[in-house]
């Protein structure tokens, strides 16, 4: 190939310009040689000989003449074991090697190995003159709690490849060479634990897709009950700022049942990153009892960060998610916040001198937004075994206001919607999902009718309320009052949960049954209750009763006698069900 | 470098353009007039076209004009002389001292990578109950007041000057009132704050572009000193006025604006500065206060909303008070467990109480019937509002935690109060009669 090299031409924030020789390709990455700095580089636009490069580092000092080398990759991430526990930048850059190297600032143009060199205990699983095609297993090392599965790169083209080579069991370096394997046409490769994707490219080396059903459970009452997540699924949380977006990602990763969490911290606060970095290390992980931080990856390009970099966070957050898939395993991507992505996206857009969409967006945002979420899935594997990824993104809209591009978008693809209100949140009902708002097609573990039933309640509580707003307490019928106060006890017993407590924080999925029943059995009957003040001193006793019963352990000894009392004080107004309920309880 | 252009291409706005070889982005350059010498900086290059934003204005620059490349990005001195000194955007003094050359710093440098911050862990204290008690502001937090134009947010940010235990003050004016700029200096000078103060101070009769400069250049200084070991409190006031030098500029440059004029890349430029809060291991800390008025008191208008996405938590200064519902700081957690064992249930409660208030008002307001209770809740968000919220009340906080609980037992029976038995026994008041 001809040498190729390029020298710029212009500077335009974090846009450069580049007269090219030879040939290029589109998403190439390029290198911007400043004084004795490489800066990293992305090809997003070719014109005859010129080329439009975003710059993942700062552009100050980039000079017209500079030389720009060419990679002939893609933008890439590396795969291999190792990636657990590790902390990158958007360019899977590790930023605690970074700091050991660079100190307190993030150096432009320094890039470290993503992967450590170390060595790793090797088990064969496939054997000379097997046949193998990309995404077979080569053998497996154990990696923390996991056994990670060597696999053949996802990359190696169709044909009759065989094993050649594999080593023993044994310890090998993460760059070895542990089996080579040849297509009897020439075609030879060797291969070690790891090997680079295209982070843009979804990896596809599985059977089949399914249709995500199972329920992802994280322990958060309204979600697991009301809006559900499915492995394999996607949903997004939308809200204004305050609304409590960022702690409810933080618990959902503490909390969710999956292999593998990875956080995509994009473009917001360094600081929240920090407390996932210091806390994780500490907190233990009930399922496995190792610390949270062994199912953990973090990806975080925080908002000072330079913005190109900010687009690949995310994409190398759902390669890593997808690279863990194939072994198998249920991988939660949490992308905190795709909106600042999408405002990347219109920067650079912006700079390109395209024509603008709605908020100067750029018109390709929702394509964009959906080949994101559509990376999600529940996948069948080679070996019959099945992989998930879910993605869980959260969305930013300007002025808290969900008519916006963004949100939009990211409606249309995503599976559930947990919609943050201010209202709730100023109120501080936490979590601040709106039960009203939201949405999800996924399946709920308990009971769909009680569910649809108790929603439906929501609803005419709310009017009721809204009602009691013009007429006053003194214009409502008894009944209509006992329904808003019903809708009251949901919200306040159910919908809301204490992030800062440690027993409320998280609500297994069996104690949610358990709470949730007792609850429906009051939300769906008929009390005996002469009078308004009657019936407020009800639903008072039964909220104080649920809060303490929510706020203690399942092993403490008095966990039983709350649910006891509750059942007593039901039981001394009942009447009867409902109508409607009845049919639902008797089946 | 230091090769002399005497032909100016185009001028628009503050923005000039001259062909010139060898020029890199971010570039100084001096550009002199019949009006004297101005610093300029490179904003975009394109073949050898150089565009240059001129810190004093393009106002009056002839074509004829010459400009000579400095070769170096904007720097700024740094050393101790800084301190009680008075600077303009440019960094050049206007308080008749000497000019500051030696030790020259970039400003506008990198961000600390991530690994390297810590969880915040030091209360700061205002003397302001509605901070202390209730929003505690936190080492390294950054934090806007919203307000609007006419609420007294410099006097509020004068007071936290002059009363934080910080080691250093940092005051970056944008588009200040002249009145303020004096209000700022004379208040900080009488109080003796003034020798451990830094200004940079934009007017706004000033040129824009160093309205645009003043951010950078007092949070470069604030790093370098948090490095040295100090603990550095930067007043930015006001933000707003920054992101509408920004958005002037970004019009020149005839970018796509995004959302009411403003640049696409807003939420980035203000996350970059507001992101230089930090504490640093084994050294010092900035701490950032930013005042930001909402056009027409609306919270969704570009500036606060983006504001609100980035920083942690906000103050909302209404009719010369800090309203409780709305302000928020995210960092209080960290640090009002270990203030007094009461702080938290009193802070969550007083609160809770004082939306009850508020609810009983709009009843009464409605004309519906008052209950005795209502009776009660009416009383306390009284006294609430007189003795906590107005901003006169300047009391440490275990004095405010005194104060809350005399507050609760003149309106409420102990069992009213919702707060957990326990701490009653300790902290509700004898009988006061």
């Amino acid at each position: 190939m001809a040498e190729r090299y390029g020298l710029v031409t212009g500077v335009d924030g974090n846009m450069v310009s580049v007269e090219f020789e030879g040939d290029i390709f589109q998403n190439e990455v390029g290198f911007i040689l400043v004084g004795d700095q490489r800066l990293k580089s992305e090809v997003i636009r070719i014109t005859g000989k010129s080329a439009s490069l975003q710059v993942f580092e700062m552009t100050g000092g980039i000079g017209v003449g500079d030389k720009v080398e060419f990679s002939g990759e893609m933008l890439s991430v590396e795969l291999g074991p190792g990636l657990l526990t590790q902390i990158y930048d958007g360019l899977q850059n590790p930023l605690p090697q970074l700091a050991a190297q660079c100190g307190f600032f993030l150096q432009r143009g320094v890039y470290l190995k993503p992967i450590p060199d170390k060595e790793w205990r090797f088990t064969p699983v496939a054997k000379k003159g097997d046949k193998v095609i990309a995404g077979s297993t080569l053998g497996t090392v154990p990696e923390g709690i996991f056994s990670h599965k060597i696999m053949v790169p996802f990359d190696l083209p169709k044909g009759n490849w065989v094993v050649e080579s594999i080593k023993k069991e044994g310890s090998y370096n993460v760059r070895d060479e542990i089996a080579t394997i040849s297509d009897g046409k020439g075609g030879k490769r060797s291969l070690s634990m790891v090997f680079s994707w295209p982070i843009k490219r979804p990896i596809t080396a599985y059977v089949e897709r399914l249709q995500p059903r199972e329920p992802l459970i994280i322990q958060s009452r309204p979600i697991d009950t009301f809006f559900p997540v499915a492995k394999g699924g996607t949903y997004c949380i939308p809200g204004p700022f305050g609304a409590g977006k960022t702690v409810l990602q933080h618990m959902t990763s503490r909390n969710a049942a999956v292999d593998i969490v990875i956080i995509a911290a994009c473009g917001e606060r360094a600081g929240e990153v920090v407390e996932t970095l210091k806390e994780f290390p500490e907190l233990l992980d009930p399922r496995t009892g190792r610390t949270l931080m062994e199912r953990t990856i973090i990806v975080c390009n925080t908002s000072s960060m330079p913005v190109a970099a900010r687009e690949a966070s995310v994409y190398t957050g759902v390669t890593i998610a997808e690279y863990y898939r194939q072994m198998g395993l249920d991988v939660l991507l949490l992308a905190d916040s795709t909106s600042r992505w999408a405002q990347a996206m219109r920067e650079m857009s912006g700079r390109l001198e395209e024509i603008p969409g709605e908020e100067a967006f750029p018109a390709y945002l929702e394509s964009v937004i959906a080949s994101f979420y559509e990376r999600a899935g529940l996948v069948v594997l080679q070996d019959g075994s099945q992989g998930s990824v879910t993605i869980g993104g959260t969305v930013s809209p300007a002025g808290g206001n969900f008519e916006e591009p963004v949100t939009q978008a990211t409606l249309k693809v995503v599976g559930a919607f947990h919609g943050l209100s201010r209202e709730r949140s100023d109120a501080r009902k936490y979590p601040a999902i709106d039960p009203l708002e939201s949405w999800s097609k996924y399946p709920s573990p308990i009971n769909y009718d009680k569910v649809e039933w108790a929603r439906d309640l929501l609803f005419r509580a709310n009017e009721v309320s809204q009602m009691m707003k013009v007429v006053g307490e003194e214009g409502t019928s008894l009944d209509d009052y006992l329904l808003y106060l019903k809708g009251e006890l949901l919200d306040d017993v159910y919908l809301q949960q204490n992030s800062y407590d440690e027993i409320d924080s998280a609500c297994p999925l069996d104690r949610q049954v358990l709470v949730f029943d007792l609850l429906f059995k009051v939300l769906g009957s008929k009390f005996k209750l002469g009078s308004k003040r009657e019936a407020r001193s009800f639903i008072n006793d039964l909220r104080q009763m649920f809060i303490d019963w929510n706020g203690t352990a399942r092993d403490d000894k008095n966990f039983e006698k709350y649910e006891k009392e509750i059942n007593h004080l039901i039981d001394e107004k009942f009447i009867e069900y409902e109508r409607q309920v009845a049919k639902i309880v008797e089946g | 470098m230091q090769k002399v252009y005497t032909r100016i291409d185009s001028i628009a706005g503050n923005v000039i353009t001259v062909r010139a070889e060898g020029v890199r982005n971010g570039d100084l350059a001096v550009v002199t007039s019949a009006h004297g010498e101005s610093l300029a900086n490179v904003i975009k290059l394109n073949h050898d076209v150089v565009s240059l934003q001129v810190f004093s204005g393009a106002r009056g620059i002839s074509t004829g004009d010459k400009v000579r490349f400095l070769g170096v990005p904007m720097r700024v001195s740094y050393s101790d002389d800084l301190l009680g000194r008075i600077f303009n955007g440019a960094g050049k003094p206007r308080d008749n001292g000497p000019e500051l050359t030696e030790n020259l710093i970039e400003i506008g440098g990198p961000s600390v990578n991530p690994a390297k911050r810590i969880i915040p862990r030091n209360m700061i204290r205002t003397g302001i109950p509605m901070i202390d008690l209730f929003n505690t502001l936190v080492e390294s937090q950054k934090l806007p007041i919203f307000s609007v134009s006419g609420e007294p947010y410099n006097e509020v940010l004068a007071r936290i000057a002059m009363q934080a235990e910080v080691d250093l003050i940092i005051l970056g004016g944008m588009g200040l009132k002249y009145d303020d700029y004096l209000y700022f200096r004379d208040t900080l000078e009488e109080s003796g704050a003034k020798n451990r103060t830094i200004f940079f101070v934009h007017t706004a009769s000033d040129p824009t572009v160093e309205c645009l400069l003043v951010p950078d250049i007092s949070l470069a200084v604030a790093e370098q000193f948090a490095l040295d070991g100090k603990k550095v409190l930067v007043l930015l006031t006001d933000m707003t006025n920054f992101a509408d030098s920004m958005k002037e500029i970004a019009i020149t440059m005839e970018q796509v604006p995004s959302n009411r004029g403003y640049p696409g890349d807003l939420y980035s430029s203000l996350a970059s500065r507001y992101e230089k809060a930090v504490d640093f291991e084994g050294a010092g800390s900035v701490t950032i206060l930013a005042a930001t008025t909402m056009p027409g008191d609306d919270v969704t208008h570009p500036v606060p909303d983006n504001t609100g996405y980035i920083t942690e938590g906000q103050f909302y200064l209404r009719h010369g008070r800090i309203e409780p519902f709305g302000s928020l700081s995210r960092l209080k957690q960290q640090v009002n467990s270990d203030t007094r064992d009461d702080h938290r249930a009193l802070m969550d409660g007083m609160i809770k109480l004082y939306a009850s208030y508020k609810e009983a008002l709009e009843k009464k307001a409605m004309g519906f019937q008052m209950s005795e209770w209502d009776e009660k809740l009416l009383k306390y968000g009284e006294m609430f509002e007189d003795k906590m919220m107005d901003l006169s009340v300047n009391i440490p906080l275990e004095e405010a935690l005194d104060l809350g609980w005399k507050i609760l037992a003149a309106c409420f029976e102990p069992r009213e109060s919702g707060i957990r038995s326990e701490l009653i026994q300790r902290y509700w008041p004898e009988e006061l009669t």
